[in-house]
């Protein structure tokens, strides 16, 4: 179990909790007070910058050869502007105060394999809401892999980097099939009968999905078939191996604490929000690497307030930041490479049983990244 | 426009065009092209009442996409625009010009409602060029196919709208039969389409206009008056539009002695009917956690009051913009009296009051 201890953060005393809560709840007023022409100018923005690098990316499968990696990458950067500054905060609900149906939560649809309300529920709900408590938050692992020592060790999970090099390549299918419950089926606690109601959602979206880039648009380019099939399928992978970082440094990184059922019973805002900032981690980069990132590189700030518009993460984090050192608290983030480098470590760790020894010890480079973090 | 039409509507732009919609697209060029969507660039904006001290009255002109399929006199469009701020409002307006074809012209006359953002920032602010996002025409307070001899129509205030629709398109027919116009206005001053009304008296045509102020000594509504103007009104077709106030007074007379309304009888509230649920029990909102003691007041209402912010949009139950789900509890429908207790019900949550506990998820 990564206890708070471990990550080398205090607890907080109720009445430190409350005045936490309270300065996190004055942040989302003034932000929410705030909201207007700016972040709908910019959504908007962002969404006629997608349209034209899908077009484009479309458009110069036409040219033979000398198209083809122009065009991988226009479709590339379409899907990842799509489904992660677009889709998944729109899907959020951070822009439903525009009360355009176009980019409303309950409306938007997002260029992947899933069907945008059963992730609907799997990560708004379930996730953020009961985010790295065992037991309840199905984003730990994801039901395949052991990301954290507190999951009991099987010989199953000797595959560990296997699985998550699996995952990452077929990202988006497996973001499908996470409602699914798969473990859960094997398990023995969920029946079949449960998932018929999302079997036929997610053939729907897969056959529409399929349909678009693996037949017509490789048949509109005709005798280039095989090249515009091969360069959707690319443009696929080079989303799903970008999505799996960046969402895998969001909440498994060392450093990043997680939380019992029993910790978390009639929890309070005010610790809700301590979990939140405690179970995750952020990336350090460019204006440019925020946004292909959706600003999941602010997670923190992100699970702090999944409503608000990513956009104004950055300046959120300032505020966070401030509020972490007044608090004593980590403020866990750190270069790309270096959180990924931390999460292939506990991938492979966690691969192989824990001994009692190497648990001790296993807690010690969590502060020691935490040290570096902090910087 | 209709080949292009017919492909972009096609099926198989459809799968290209998935997850977003061929629309999404289109906008992005131009925000007049569309395939399926409707939407409008304003073109005239001319004021109709403008007393000074009161909210103005205008008649807005839009040229919509070739995707409208043109309306009926008497029916409603539901409008959405961009108000300053980036929030969109939809609110439902009656069209007011004599009837349209597909992609034509039309026009929505407003009063600037001191509490409607929408309607005030269209009259006040907007300019020709505003694009606005519309529903198709809706509604069957309209005139029929086979129009009767002897039209009747009864209006209040802004009410008078739809029966202006329906009337210019009677004199566009050159209708031969009967038409009785009776309005009832606070003053000539605030008299919409007052020159033109004048004008179709003064010309004949077989109108017999009565414009009533009863501020200024004019009579209010009561079933004799009526009568003297209309002998056998019961057996006329009537079309009723205006201020509930109105509504009330006038349909009691249209009820034979078993308390049934004639049929000829054809009824349009401008403004929904006051709530009048009875109080008592409790209402929660699930969602929000929230119960509150149930006041009589729509579900609406009462959830604003509370502090929540559920999404609508006409409050007068045509739009269905606000529907949600009712858990368990009884509702009772205030525009048809009708009541309800199937539990997981989707309700209007603007025109449902709750008789008893109830429990919406909101």
């Amino acid at each position: 179990m990564t206890t708070v201890e471990k990550t080398g953060n205090r607890r907080l005393s109720p009445e430190e909790l409350e005045r936490f809560g309270a300065e996190m709840d004055a942040i989302r007023q003034r932000i929410v007070a705030d909201l207007g022409e700016e972040d709908a100018a910019y959504l908007r923005g962002i969404v006629a910058k997608q349209r034209g690098f899908e077009i484009a990316g479309r458009a110069l499968f036409y040219l033979p050869v000398v198209g083809w990696l122009p065009a991988v990458t226009c479709l590339s950067i379409s899907k990842i502007l799509d489904n992660m500054e677009i889709g998944h905060n729109v899907m959020h609900g951070q822009y439903d105060w525009m009360g355009d149906p176009d980019l409303n939560s309950r409306m938007y649809e997002w260029d992947n394999v899933c069907p945008s309300d059963q992730w609907k529920y799997s990560h708004n709900y379930i996730h953020h809401t009961f985010t790295n408590i065992h037991g309840l938050d199905r984003d730990i692992g994801y039901g395949i892999l052991r990301m954290d020592e507190d999951q009991p060790w099987h010989p199953y999970y000797l595959g560990n980097p296997l699985y998550a090099f699996l995952l990452m390549v077929f990202f988006e299918w497996g973001v499908a099939l996470h409602d699914l419950e798969v473990e859960n089926l094997v398990a023995g606690r969920r029946t079949l009968a449960e998932n018929r109601p999302l079997h036929r959602g997610i053939l729907r979206k897969v056959k529409r999905q399929a349909l678009k880039d693996y037949l017509l648009f490789p048949l509109l380019t005709g005798p280039l078939f095989p090249l515009t099939l091969a360069g959707n399928a690319t443009a696929n992978l080079v989303r799903n191996i970008w999505a799996f970082n960046i969402i895998f440094c969001g909440h498994f990184p060392a450093g990043v604490a997680s939380f019992t059922e029993e910790e978390c019973a009639d929890e309070t805002s005010g610790h809700w929000y301590y979990r939140q900032l405690l179970g995750s981690a952020n990336i350090t980069g460019s204006r440019l690497f925020h946004i292909l990132s959706g600003n999941l590189s602010h997670q923190i700030e992100h699970h702090l307030f999944p409503d608000l518009p990513a956009r104004r993460y950055p300046e959120i984090a300032l505020e966070v930041r401030e509020i972490c050192e007044r608090y004593g608290l980590a403020y866990n983030t750190g270069r790309l490479s270096a959180q990924l480098f931390s999460v292939a470590r506990k991938i492979c760790r966690y691969a192989l049983p824990g001994r009692r020894g190497a648990q001790a010890g296993a807690a010690a480079p969590d502060r020691v990244a935490d040290g570096t973090v902090a910087a | 426009m209709s080949i292009a039409g017919t492909l972009l509507r096609s099926r198989a732009v459809a799968a290209l065009a998935s997850p977003h919609g061929v629309d999404r697209y289109l906008e992005l060029v131009n925000p007049m092209w569309a395939a399926h969507e409707v939407r409008a660039r304003l073109v005239d904006i001319r004021r109709e009442v403008d007393v000074p001290g009161e909210p103005a009255v205008a008649t807005l002109t839009f040229q919509p996409t070739s995707t409208w399929r043109g309306h009926r006199p008497g029916q409603y469009v539901q409008l959405a625009v961009d108000l300053p701020g980036a929030r969109r409002l939809t609110r439902c307006f009656t069209l007011s010009s004599a009837g349209s074809r597909p992609g034509e012209r039309f026009a929505v006359t407003m009063r600037a409602n001191p509490d409607g953002e929408v309607s005030r920032y269209l009259v006040e602010q907007a300019g020709p060029g505003q694009i606005v996002h519309l529903s198709q025409a809706a509604g069957e307070f309209v005139l029929p196919d086979h129009v009767p001899e002897h039209v009747l129509f009864i209006t209040g205030g802004s009410g008078i709208t739809p029966a202006m629709a329906m009337l210019r398109s009677l004199l566009l027919r050159t209708h031969r039969g009967r038409v009785t116009f009776l309005h009832y206005a606070r003053s000539p001053e605030h008299q919409i389409f007052r020159a033109e009304l004048e004008q179709i008296a003064a010309t004949g045509y077989g109108v017999d206009l009565h414009l009533v102020y009863p501020e200024q000594g004019g009579r209010n509504f009561s079933p004799m008056e009526l009568e003297r103007i209309v002998p056998g009104f019961r057996d006329v077709d009537t079309w009723l539009c205006g201020p509930a106030g109105l509504v009330e007074a006038v349909r009691p007379a249209y009820q034979d002695p078993t308390g049934s309304t004639s049929e000829k009888l054809r009824v349009e509230y401008f403004k929904p009917p006051r709530a009048s649920g009875a109080a008592g029990g409790s209402l929660s909102f699930g969602r929000a956690g929230l119960s509150v003691d149930n006041d009589g007041a729509s579900i609406l209402e009462q959830a604003e009051a509370a502090g929540l912010a559920p999404t609508f949009g006409c409050r007068m139950g045509i739009c269905f913009s606000c529907t949600a789900t009712k858990r368990s509890g009884t509702v009772r429908n205030l525009l048809t009296g009708e009541t309800s207790s199937r539990p997981d019900e989707d309700i209007r949550i603007c025109v449902s009051t709750p008789q008893g506990d109830c429990s919406v998820d909101l």
